[in-house]
């Protein structure tokens, strides 16, 4: 589904990616998790289309298509999301009005037809009962007034609706107390198959008890310097990421 | 010609003007106008029209008004039009009473004021000045000073406006939409309404003051509205300014509130090539609300100056004013936020607030607070902003799938957002939002 050969990208000149190799297929979980600054939400807004990340070098393949040519509402409606980890406000402009539009353009993109008023709402009520949102919640403004695990809740809301291929959650845990960790590990669980894919990028472990992965790779400086299973993360919480940089300090001198 | 003796041969064209229109008038009009008139010329004649010299008019030339000749609505006709003509102008979808101005003059045919509350006037400044003189020499030109040389063009020649006078504690029970229909088919026209809005004690009303231009010339409206609202009085006062692309709008909006009155007033600006509006709020009483909402939008070379002065006079009262500006292309913005707070005014709380965004790199806003405080136990803040569009969040949107475009026009709608969720009436809002759209030329969003 997804191909990302020897990506390097930059951020205002600078260069955070150095040389990223990545392939995750329909059914898959990835983790990417690395240190503070080693270029994990960089990599996530690189694969999202955000012009503020330069790509200098590299390939994205996505379903056989050039990811990188695409704009990022191209991208959205091939089927790649990012749940935000600082989702932005948008006030007077409601959940309702703002999804139906993201939702029919990409119906539009895809040659079908508008979803109707009562289509739209019944599928509004099934994914909000998942994550045990409010009814009121549709009606207002994008996560304005919204606490922090409120907007991060919204995210998942908002991936579940849209239904992506690929799904990729920067930090998707980071301000959510346990309750609600559980909830919106339970969203992602509820939307992944068989027919598509998701990467979670996380700082730490604990996300990784409720989004169990398949793969775990470990970033740092801008490249992937570990790859394994599931037991990865759990050798990381013990060990402390210290512990990849002296074992790659190690299998650098030899 | 260099700039001066443009400006004086304006005012020559003015004055001779008049002499032609007091023939006309033959002394038809009612004395009390007359009265005004001759104060008005003499003010006219020793005043001068301002130059980027006037600190007042600093970024703000008013030579494209002063290099054509309009010509008194007193002179021209006015087209007939029927109510099926002016539909496409009124904001709809709610009840409302309709007072009709084409070119500043009382139309009763396209008005209707059938059925109004007991205890409420509204209509023809001519026609009541003749009926109630004695009512309207108590305010018609009491509230407000000719401040300049506009208001004394105004003065000199006005022949109508609306009035709006409640009783005591009338509430008025549907918003009055004053639809101000300005332009010409044969000349370039000079609209001058004069208008009087007086709120008697624990009186409440809504008036929705709605310009708008129709035909093929250029035209210059030029208007004044005073305002009284009384002790315990509330006045929702919606200024929607749409005229004409290429015509020009200079209007003064002068308020005095008494005591624990509220007065909301919303400045709302779409149209016009040159705008200048002067809002000025005198509390003159304690326990005053004062609440200025604006909304600028000018694209092309359009040029709106808002200058608004709340003058806090009395102790207790509370003034807060939020002004957003989206400007594109060449367009041009001006704000000047005046407070003054008086040595006697204590426990004042004054607010301002100025946020003005740009959507291209060639339109341009200036903005100016100017706080004077004399009293010392006084909160007082003010900013002033000035940016473009986030980027980030247009990122947010557009990863949803929503094409750049789009995510701008919502981006938009979130800014002007603030200032127009304060309009009450529902269905006036959701046109308003229409017309930010309808006005910038971008993509509208589909409401769910």
């Amino acid at each position: 589904m997804l191909v990302i050969k020897n990506l390097h990208a930059n951020v205002e000149g600078k260069e955070i990616l150095r040389g990223i190799d990545l392939e995750v297929k329909a059914g898959e979980i990835h983790a990417i998790m690395g240190p503070n600054g080693s270029g994990k939400s960089t990599l996530a807004n690189v694969l999202a289309g955000n012009k503020s990340y330069e790509v200098t070098e590299g390939e994205i393949w996505f379903e056989g298509k050039n990811l990188l040519e695409m704009e990022p509402e191209e991208r959205a409606r091939e089927g790649v999301f990012l749940a935000f980890q600082y989702p932005i406000e948008i006030p007077g402009v409601t959940n309702a009005t703002f999804l139906k539009t993201a939702i029919n353009e990409k119906r539009k993109h895809l040659g079908q037809p508008e979803l109707t008023p009562k289509e739209f709402l019944d599928l509004m009520k099934e994914k909000s009962k998942i994550l045990g949102m409010d009814d009121t919640l549709i009606s207002r403004s994008v996560n304005v007034g919204f606490s922090g695990g409120e907007k991060k809740r919204n995210e998942i809301f908002q991936l579940l609706m849209l239904n992506p291929k690929l799904a990729i959650l920067d930090e998707t845990d980071s301000g959510l107390d346990i309750d609600a960790l559980k909830i919106v590990s339970n969203g992602v669980n509820i939307f992944h198959n068989e027919q598509n894919a998701v990467i979670v990028v996380t700082h730490y472990q604990r996300l990784l008890n409720y989004i169990v992965p398949d793969y775990v790779h470990v970033l740092s400086k801008g490249k992937i310097v570990k790859s394994g299973g599931k037991e990865l993360a759990l050798l990381l919480e013990e060990k402390g990421y210290d512990w990849i940089n002296s074992e790659e300090l190690e299998t650098q001198k030899a | 010609m260099n700039q001066i003796s443009i400006h004086n041969k304006t005012k020559d064209w003015y004055l001779s003007n008049l002499d032609i229109m007091l023939k006309k008038l033959n002394g038809k009009q009612n004395k009390f106008f007359n009265e005004f008139r001759e104060e008005a010329v003499r003010r006219f004649r020793e005043l001068n029209f301002p130059t980027r010299k006037d600190e007042e008019w600093k970024y703000t030339d008013v030579s494209p008004i002063l290099e054509q000749n309009f010509v008194p609505s007193v002179f021209l006709k006015n087209p007939t039009l029927t109510i099926d003509d002016i539909k496409k102008y009124l904001f709809t979808g709610f009840d409302f009473y309709l007072a009709t101005f084409i070119n500043g003059i009382f139309v009763e045919e396209l008005s209707d004021l059938d059925n109004l509350p007991k205890g409420v006037i509204v209509g023809s400044l001519n026609k009541l000045v003749n009926e109630n003189t004695e009512l309207l020499k108590n305010y018609l030109n009491k509230i407000s000073n000719i401040d300049n040389i506009f208001n004394a063009l105004n003065n000199i020649y006005a022949l109508d406006g609306i009035v709006i006078l409640t009783d005591e504690k009338v509430v008025v029970d549907k918003p009055i939409q004053i639809l101000f229909l300005n332009g010409n088919t044969e000349n370039q026209i000079l609209s001058t309404p004069k208008n009087l809005i007086i709120a008697g004690k624990n009186s409440q009303l809504s008036v929705i003051m709605n310009y708008k231009g129709f035909g093929n010339f250029r035209y210059f409206t030029n208007s004044v509205t005073e305002v009284l609202i009384d002790d315990y009085a509330a006045v929702d006062y919606y200024k929607i300014q749409d005229e004409k692309d290429d015509s020009f709008h200079i209007e003064k909006i002068h308020a005095v509130q008494k005591n624990n009155s509220i007065f909301n007033q919303f400045n709302l600006s779409f149209g016009g090539n040159l705008v200048r509006n002067d809002i000025n709020s005198y509390l003159n009483g304690e326990y005053n609300e004062t609440h200025y909402y604006g909304l600028y939008l000018a694209k092309g070379k359009q040029h709106i100056d808002n200058h608004t002065f709340v003058d806090h006079a009395k102790p207790n009262c509370m003034s807060n004013e939020l002004y957003k500006g989206i400007l594109d292309d060449n367009a041009r913005g001006v704000f000047n936020g005046k407070i003054i707070v008086r040595p006697n005014a204590q426990k004042t709380n004054a607010y301002q607030q100025n946020k003005s965004i740009l959507l291209s790199g060639s339109s341009r806003v200036d903005t100016k607070p100017q706080l004077e405080i004399f009293a010392d136990d006084v909160k007082c803040t003010h900013g002033a902003t000035v940016g473009h569009l986030d980027e980030e969040a247009e990122f947010y949107i557009r990863s949803r799938g929503v094409p750049q475009e789009l995510a701008k026009s919502i981006l938009i709608r979130a800014f002007a957002y603030d200032v127009v969720e304060m309009i009450k009436i529902e269905e006036l809002r959701e046109q308003i939002n229409h017309m930010i759209f309808e006005h910038l030329h971008r993509v509208e969003i589909q409401n769910q």
